[in-house]
């Protein structure tokens, strides 16, 4: 399969309190083939937003490059941890906001992902659960060459945390679509990723590589539990 | 129905009955008010001398709200414009407006331009103030977003940062239209030949405390109307979502 991207993080330094500056990530490298999903673990803080911030070009002041398949970067669509929605558009509008290529695909996606009840709703209506959802009918709405989804599912209770995997598993399946997924959740990772990349606490850098046997693969939080601590 | 507009008759009876009592020129009933208020109205007078003003008010309100929020969104998004003009704007903001009227019409001369200026100087300070505090308050998590979705500068703005800014506008036009069309007043008193302000100098050239009252009631009736019939539906209309 053919690389989509290339990482190469040299140093990523950003501003600490008293200290001046601190580096969060160090000689970070890896690769991203097309409509792979790869997660990438570690614990709280070692700096998994900043390299996707730095991925999806939020920030670009590091040492490093991040070389994309045809020189330019593809269109990117974000899950960020908590919703981002447009509070005083409705859910379609929301969807529609990121101008979406393709006509009625706003639909199709709100039929998708179980939300078109609620296509008419303000998001101060949607439960946390709904509202990830709708995050993740927006990402996939401008059909991204890449998906980033940056721990989509925190702070949700397990039950509802489980229930949106299973539908992104579901939009993954209908749509394939390469992701890089951060979490510090090595199960999570495990239920929706081809390959797992483990990160060091602070500064970031990988120290161990997975993969997440083909047959076990996006078979919910149960086997994804199953897989991680056999890796382990 | 009670409780709102009890206290308003209540207060209005007691100004007939102490009216009544009082039996003086200098302190008409609300009766012999009303009376003048007619007379005006039928004369041509009250509707002529409101538009002057109100169109006053109207220009002053534009470029007060125009140029203060370009300045305060600036000034609350570019750090280095901020300190430089923080001092001007407290300067401006503690400025009394008797004085900034009076050394615009000394400076620049008497005429509708100056009238125009001078007032909208007044409230240009507080409404920067106040969309300086808006801008520094807009979510970064959803302008982060918006670029993510490599959304227009032009759709950004109108879709993600102006819905965020429009309670301080509301807040900064219902505050400006109550201060605006109180200066204009002064700035007709000192520099012009028309409108309510000079109309109003005029009646108490004559001590005549009825006149000046009628005036004062027909306008605050006009600005109030403004307030219910455009502010508030427009205030309602952008924050339907809440």
């Amino acid at each position: 399969m053919a690389v989509i991207l290339d990482v190469d993080i040299v140093q990523k330094d950003v501003p600490a309190p008293m200290r001046g500056r601190r580096t969060v990530i160090a000689g970070l490298r890896f690769a991203l083939q097309a409509d792979e999903i790869v997660a990438l673990v570690g614990p709280s803080g070692c700096g998994k937003t900043t390299l996707l911030r730095l991925i999806g070009g939020l920030d670009q002041e590091f040492e490093g490059r991040i070389t994309w398949a045809g020189g330019t970067a593809p269109r990117i669509g974000t899950v960020f941890q908590d919703a981002r929605l447009l509070p005083w558009r409705t859910v379609r509008q929301n969807i529609l906001l990121v101008r979406p290529p393709t006509p009625g695909i706003a639909d199709d996606l709100l039929d998708l992902l179980g939300l078109s009840d609620a296509a008419g709703l303000y998001p101060s209506a949607l439960s946390g659960g709904m509202a990830r959802r709708v995050a993740i009918a927006r990402a996939f709405a401008i059909a991204p060459a890449l998906l980033l989804l940056d721990e989509p599912f925190v702070s949700l209770d397990p039950e509802m945390a489980e229930q949106s995997r299973a539908v992104l598993r579901e939009v993954l399946r209908a749509r394939p679509t390469a992701a890089l997924l951060i979490t510090h959740d090595l199960a999570e990772a495990a239920s929706l990723a081809d390959r797992i990349l483990l990160l060091s606490p602070g500064p970031a850098t990988i120290v161990r590589e997975v993969m997440v046997p083909p047959d076990r693969r996006r078979r919910g939080i149960a086997e994804g539990a199953r897989v991680a601590a056999d890796l382990t | 129905m009670l409780t709102r507009f009890g206290p308003a008759v209540l207060m209005l009876a007691v100004w007939e009955g102490a009216g009544r009592a009082a039996h003086s020129r200098l302190f008409p009933p609300l009766t012999a008010v009303l009376d003048v208020l007619m007379t005006e109205a039928r004369s041509g007078r009250l509707a002529a001398q409101l538009g002057i003003t109100l169109v006053r008010v109207a220009a002053a309100f534009a470029v007060a709200m125009v140029l203060g929020c370009a300045l305060g969104i600036a000034m609350g998004r570019q750090r280095a414009l901020d300190r430089l003009l923080d001092s001007a704007l407290t300067v401006l903001l503690n400025m009394p407006a008797l004085v900034s009227i009076v050394l615009i019409y000394v400076w620049f001369g008497l005429s509708e331009y100056t009238a125009v200026a001078a007032v909208a100087l007044n409230k240009l300070p507080s409404t920067a103030v106040v969309l300086r505090q808006g801008a520094r308050a807009l979510d970064p998590g959803l302008l982060d977003m918006a670029i993510s979705f490599r959304m227009t500068r032009w759709s950004i703005l109108r879709h993600v940062v102006a819905p965020q800014l429009y309670p301080y506008v509301f807040g900064a036009a219902r505050s400006g239209l109550a201060l605006i069309w109180k200066i204009v007043l002064v700035a007709e008193l000192l520099g012009r030949s028309d409108g309510v302000g000079f109309q109003i100098e005029v009646y108490f050239q004559l001590f005549d405390v009825a006149g000046i009252l009628a005036y004062t009631l027909a306008f605050i009736a006009v600005v109030q109307v403004l307030e219910w019939l455009v502010l508030q539906p427009l205030e309602r209309r952008a924050s339907r979502w809440r």
